[in-house]
């Protein structure tokens, strides 16, 4: 899953196979499952286990055609990508899954609008970082007072 | 006639003050969001779903209906004025729409959208009015065996038939599938794929799927893109106004268009997207002025705009007398349906009755709002498109972690909603359609309930499964939509299909 342009030409997709290895990583793990769980004996002779064991076994053909491809190098052809503003967004999701329960929905959530802004040239952190919590306190007050949500409360929500 | 009594009865519901809020509520959120590049009715019911627990089921439903017909109508202008499509079905309006805008017509293009889209969902709306009673009959008999086919017949149209390749739509289906297994099994209280997680034994939210897939994913897609294209919203001169020779040349492809867009989201044959396309190919052959086309034809706009409203008020039939959802946004109505103790099928029709036709009459209702929110208040909406990318997509992100926290306030959940938004950039990026995971998702465990049901009353023969002439030829057509892409591609004919690929409704 490399950031380059991949050229339509003979060789191997790497992205492809790393897709096709995952999904028989997958396949692997469900049938396994399938096959380590007790035997129910259901009465209509499929149980538990028939679901997992259809989905799973479609799953490890389905990456075995997957590692075909990528070897053909038969995918359509992928745009550049830029991985910075990426990181912004994934690293603004994490924060605010690690702060929501210490910090509060708002404090949390302006962080994460501050860092996706960042990632589309918003303007300076110091701008959107407060925007963002100011934000975010006026959507909380929103939700959890007019629709009863259970939004987790941090210090700022606790001075109301 | 009896149609027509209960028709008036859901009217009466559906004129109450407060259904006539809700209503209004949904079109105008529905129209805002199909404006809004990058997020389209799928995402806005995901996201409103949590937020309407504590509503009542009638109102809600009608919000979300509201929603659906709404996004649909915003679309257009997206399309027309920007050349960003706002959702997947207004693609084909974009070819001649921002041509026609570009050419100082944007004002004729938007008037024939809306008004297209109003006779459309009127006529598709009257027409689920009178099918459904039908099916629902139709329905009754139907075991196990035969709701089995039709899931299949709906897994296979969702994610084979078309799209530019079979491997990557069926890929997507069992990756919805396989994430349909997790959690506690519902007939043994087996707990399968959640791995000691007690998180996990409720299964996997279908709305932290969505909201990850359609929100976080296409937020990624759209941040690392490094060439974006010039986005010029194209201002809308001169008159709003259709003339006598706009008429003229709108009105039958609004026809037709309906006529293609029905159907087709009726039977579980694809999503509007697919309605607008066939509809374009349509009006492109049947055109008396084919020097235009590719230049801002007035048809061009006209009947695929019909088309798209044309079918999502078809996509309602399969839903609502079935259960069978057929885009991403009619299963995510489908987990609203549920979310309220409600199974839609024939027996809804029965006991929850006034439900039903007061959903249908509120269709009727919103179409009429949505024609006034969309003909003389255009200009609020066109302001729309003026946001800033940094405060749209940040806003974005907001409110699809706040659907997710409201759901299940816990810090899990939201690194669900982070890996599966991952996911959802990567299938995107290497061509993987999002909808047969969403459907999988919601599909999967109902299909499997039908299929141990009717083993159960077969005692483990599974010759039951063909064992009617009505499962036999769902089945059938199942292997039709299943084998005919697979020749049409063999026969060159792939490039129609991939444009043909069903994305996020």
């Amino acid at each position: 899953m490399t950031g380059a342009t991949q050229k339509k030409a003979p060789g191997i997709d790497p992205g492809v196979l790393v897709i096709a290895a995952l999904l028989l990583v997958a396949g692997a793990v469900i049938v396994w499952s399938a096959w380590s769980a007790p035997a129910a004996g259901g009465y209509a002779r499929i149980g538990p286990t028939a679901a997992p064991w259809a989905v799973g076994s479609a799953l490890l053909l389905l990456g075995a055609a997957t590692a075909v491809s990528a070897f053909r190098n038969s995918f359509p052809e992928r745009e550049p990508q830029s991985f910075p503003p990426m990181l912004w967004i994934v690293g603004g999701l994490a924060a605010q899954m690690l702060l929501i329960k210490p910090l509060g929905f708002s404090v949390a959530t302006g962080l994460l609008f501050a860092a996706t802004a960042r990632a589309f040239g918003g303007g300076p952190l110091w701008m959107t970082i407060p925007a963002g919590i100011v934000f975010a306190f006026l959507v909380w007050i929103a939700f959890s007072w007019g629709l009863n949500l259970n939004l987790p409360a941090g210090p700022l929500e606790r001075l109301l | 006639m009896e149609t027509l009594a209960l028709l008036g009865q859901g009217l009466l519901t559906a004129m109450e003050p407060v259904n006539l809020l809700y209503a209004f509520i949904g079109v105008t959120l529905g129209t805002a969001v199909g404006v809004l590049p990058g997020i389209g009715p799928a995402l806005t019911v995901a996201l409103l779903l949590p937020a309407t627990y504590k509503l009542d089921p009638a109102g809600s439903l009608i919000m979300f209906a509201g929603i659906y017909y709404g996004g649909m109508y915003g679309g257009s202008t997206t399309s027309i004025l920007l050349n960003t499509p706002g959702e997947s079905a207004s693609v084909v309006t974009a070819l001649e729409g921002n041509k026609m805008a570009k050419a100082g017509r944007g004002g004729p293009a938007l008037a024939t959208a809306a008004i297209g889209s109003f006779v459309a969902g009127l006529i598709a709306t009257l027409g689920l009015a009178f099918l459904a009673p039908w099916v629902v009959k139709f329905a009754l008999s139907f075991g196990p065996a035969e709701y089995f086919a039709l899931m299949v017949l709906a897994f296979v149209t969702v994610s084979a038939a078309f799209g530019d390749s079979t491997l990557r739509g069926l890929t997507s289906l069992f990756i919805g599938l396989a994430l349909g297994l997790v959690g506690i099994d519902q007939q043994t209280g087996q707990a399968r794929l959640s791995f000691g997680v007690p998180d996990l034994l409720d299964g996997i939210e279908v709305t932290t799927v969505a909201v990850a897939m359609f929100a976080v994913g296409e937020t990624l897609s759209m941040a690392s893109a490094t060439h974006r294209l010039a986005e010029k919203v194209e201002a809308v001169k001169g008159s709003v106004w259709m003339t006598l020779d706009d008429w003229k040349r709108s009105w039958k492809a609004w026809l037709r268009g309906t006529f293609i867009g029905f159907p087709i989201g009726a039977m579980p044959a694809g999503g509007a997207d697919i309605a607008s396309f066939l509809s374009y190919a349509a009006e492109k052959n049947l055109t008396k002025h084919p020097q235009e086309f590719g230049k801002g034809a007035i048809e061009g706009v006209a009947g695929p705009e019909a088309a798209n409203n044309a079918s999502a008020a078809g996509t309602l039939v399969p839903l609502l007398t079935l259960g069978l959802p057929t885009t991403a946004t009619a299963a995510i109505m489908l987990a609203g349906f549920q979310q309220f103790g409600l199974q839609p099928g024939p027996l809804l029709f029965i006991t929850s009755k006034d439900l039903v036709w007061g959903l249908i009459a509120s269709l009727l209702v919103a179409n009429f709002m949505l024609l006034v929110l969309n003909l003389p208040l255009i200009g609020i909406w066109v302001r729309l498109l003026t946001i800033p990318r940094p405060w749209l997509y940040g806003g974005i992100l907001v409110f699809a972690t706040l659907g997710t926290i409201g759901a299940n306030p816990s810090p899990f959940e939201l690194g669900l909603l982070l890996a599966f938004g991952l996911m959802g950039y990567f299938l995107r990026r290497y061509g993987y359609p999002i909808a047969p995971v969403i459907v999988g998702l919601i599909l999967g465990p109902m299909a499997e309930q039908q299929l141990r049901r009717a083993l159960a009353i077969s005692q483990g023969d599974p010759s039951i499964l063909a064992g009617s002439a009505i499962s036999i030829t769902i089945l059938l057509l199942a292997l039709f939509m299943f084998l005919l892409p697979i020749v049409l591609r063999a026969r060159g004919r792939g490039k129609v299909l991939a444009q043909l690929a069903s994305d996020t409704d």
